[in-house]
């Protein structure tokens, strides 16, 4: 009887070590995973965040700074941010800034590009949300891997939480996990939490290298309101107002414009315009993997945008965007970004010919949709080390 | 402030995965015992810093 349940907990015991063998190793690969990235002919030089602001050293957010631009820019000429990434569980954002790494050449100014802005964020996925650990992205050479991420930083890197986050500098209360929320956290401040000095990096980024212009890039569900639109700092009302008209007749779809609300703290398009001489955009394609009445969470719904219960939601009215049995493919999600990036830059210059913003051989809505976001990305198999970086 | 929190917020998840432990052995109902193991999953992720 003795040796029965001693055999009993032996096999119980040997049966859990394998969950937790498979299931540590499966997360200790996901938060470890490294994203290759090849950076095009227009790359000037990678920083790190702690180069402007040293109290990130060593921390997991120390992310890339990857400066795009001619080796003998004008002083005179505009310079332009791109984050991608604030968010990692919206993946067209991540996308379109690797496909302006690595392929995009500026002709006037200079454009800095953070693929990652909140890396925290991409080593984790959603607690009960039944995330994919990752995703892939079909290409002419394999497939390329990708983190799935979260919305929030991992408490691996951040913890605890507060009963209620209070943002800085204005005090509102906010819910208590947006105190890891990069996007409540601007402008963030040197003593604060690692989500906090972040963003206080970024500030800095965006005051030392003189950035005129930022462009967060983000997805949205459709049960949102805020949804295929512009957020917009009423410093750049007239620049995103222009941008929205000519997307809608140049680029083949329709994308509206709100306005950044003066009492919601604590976002990108709020907090960059009231702390810096930037104006802050924010972007927003339609996500339907990130609404709450979706159906399987898998790799499929993230990549097609397919799903049968958003669409019935869809029929009872419930959405702020269209869904049908097309879905919202990824290669629609990022070809959008990269066309309103195209013709913001555009409408940019036209606005301020003093600090233009001239971008070139970046793939535009109509030519990501006809060949895909892989064809855009390049071999990393194929590419000297000089040219490598890792996400 | 925080370092200290999440010093003693890992000394917890060690107390209790060490509880856990503890009872999977003295136990002699073998659902109890599946019990303990799917309740202790968490904890030693937690601890090991792997979710």
């Amino acid at each position: 009887m003795k040796n029965l349940l001693l055999l009993r907990k032996t096999i119980l015991a040997a049966a859990f070590l394998t969950v937790f063998l498979f299931s540590g190793l499966s997360f200790y690969h996901s938060r470890h995973l490294k994203e290759p990235v090849v950076v095009g002919d227009g790359l000037l030089e990678v920083k790190k965040l702690s180069h402007y602001f040293p109290g990130l050293k060593g921390s997991i957010n120390d992310a890339n700074v990857y400066v795009l631009g001619k080796e003998k820019a004008s002083e005179g000429e505009g310079a332009a941010l791109v984050l991608g990434g604030s968010h990692p569980e919206e993946p067209a954002g991540r996308l379109a800034s690797w496909l302006l790494v690595e392929n995009a050449r500026l002709e006037k100014g200079r454009l800095f590009v953070i693929l990652t802005a909140n890396p925290s964020a991409s080593t984790s996925t959603r607690p009960g949300g039944a995330y994919p650990p990752d995703y892939e992205i079909p290409t002419p050479w394999g497939r390329q891997k990708f983190r799935q991420g979260d919305r929030w930083s991992n408490p691996l890197d951040q913890w605890p939480d507060p009963e209620v986050y209070i943002h800085y500098p204005s005090r509102q209360q906010l819910a208590y996990m947006d105190i890891r929320n990069q996007n409540r956290t601007w402008p963030g401040r040197p003593g604060g939490t690692m989500t906090e000095k972040t963003c206080y990096a970024m500030t800095q980024l965006i005051i030392k290298e003189k950035i005129d212009l930022v462009v967060d890039l983000h997805e949205a569900e459709l049960q949102y309101p805020v949804i295929s639109t512009i957020v917009a700092h009423q410093k750049g009302e007239d620049l995103a107002a222009l941008a929205s008209m000519m997307i809608s007749s140049e680029e083949g779809f329709n994308i509206g414009v709100e306005y950044s609300p003066v009492a919601l703290r604590g976002l990108s398009h709020r907090e960059i315009g009231d702390h810096t001489p930037a104006v802050p955009l924010l972007l927003e394609t339609p996500e339907p993997f990130l609404d709450a009445t979706r159906g399987k969470t898998d790799r499929s719904l993230l990549l097609t945008g397919k799903d049968e219960f958003v669409m019935k939601a869809g029929r009872h009215g419930l959405l702020f965007e269209k869904l049908d049995e097309n879905g919202w493919p990824i290669d629609v999600r990022v070809g959008r970004h990269l066309s309103s990036i195209i013709q913001i830059f555009k409408v940019w210059t036209e606005l301020h010919p003093d600090r233009p913003i001239q971008v070139e051989n970046l793939p535009r809505y109509a030519e990501v949709i006809s060949r895909g976001t892989g064809y855009y990305l390049k071999n990393p198999a194929l590419t000297p080390s000089g040219r490598l970086f890792y996400e | 402030m925080a370092v200290f929190i999440t010093f003693l917020y890992y000394l917890m998840v060690a107390f209790f995965a060490a509880c856990f432990i503890s009872n999977f052995r003295r136990s002699r109902n073998w659902q109890t015992e599946v019990l303990y193991l799917i309740a202790l999953l968490p904890f030693l992720l937690r601890l090991f810093r792997l979710k």
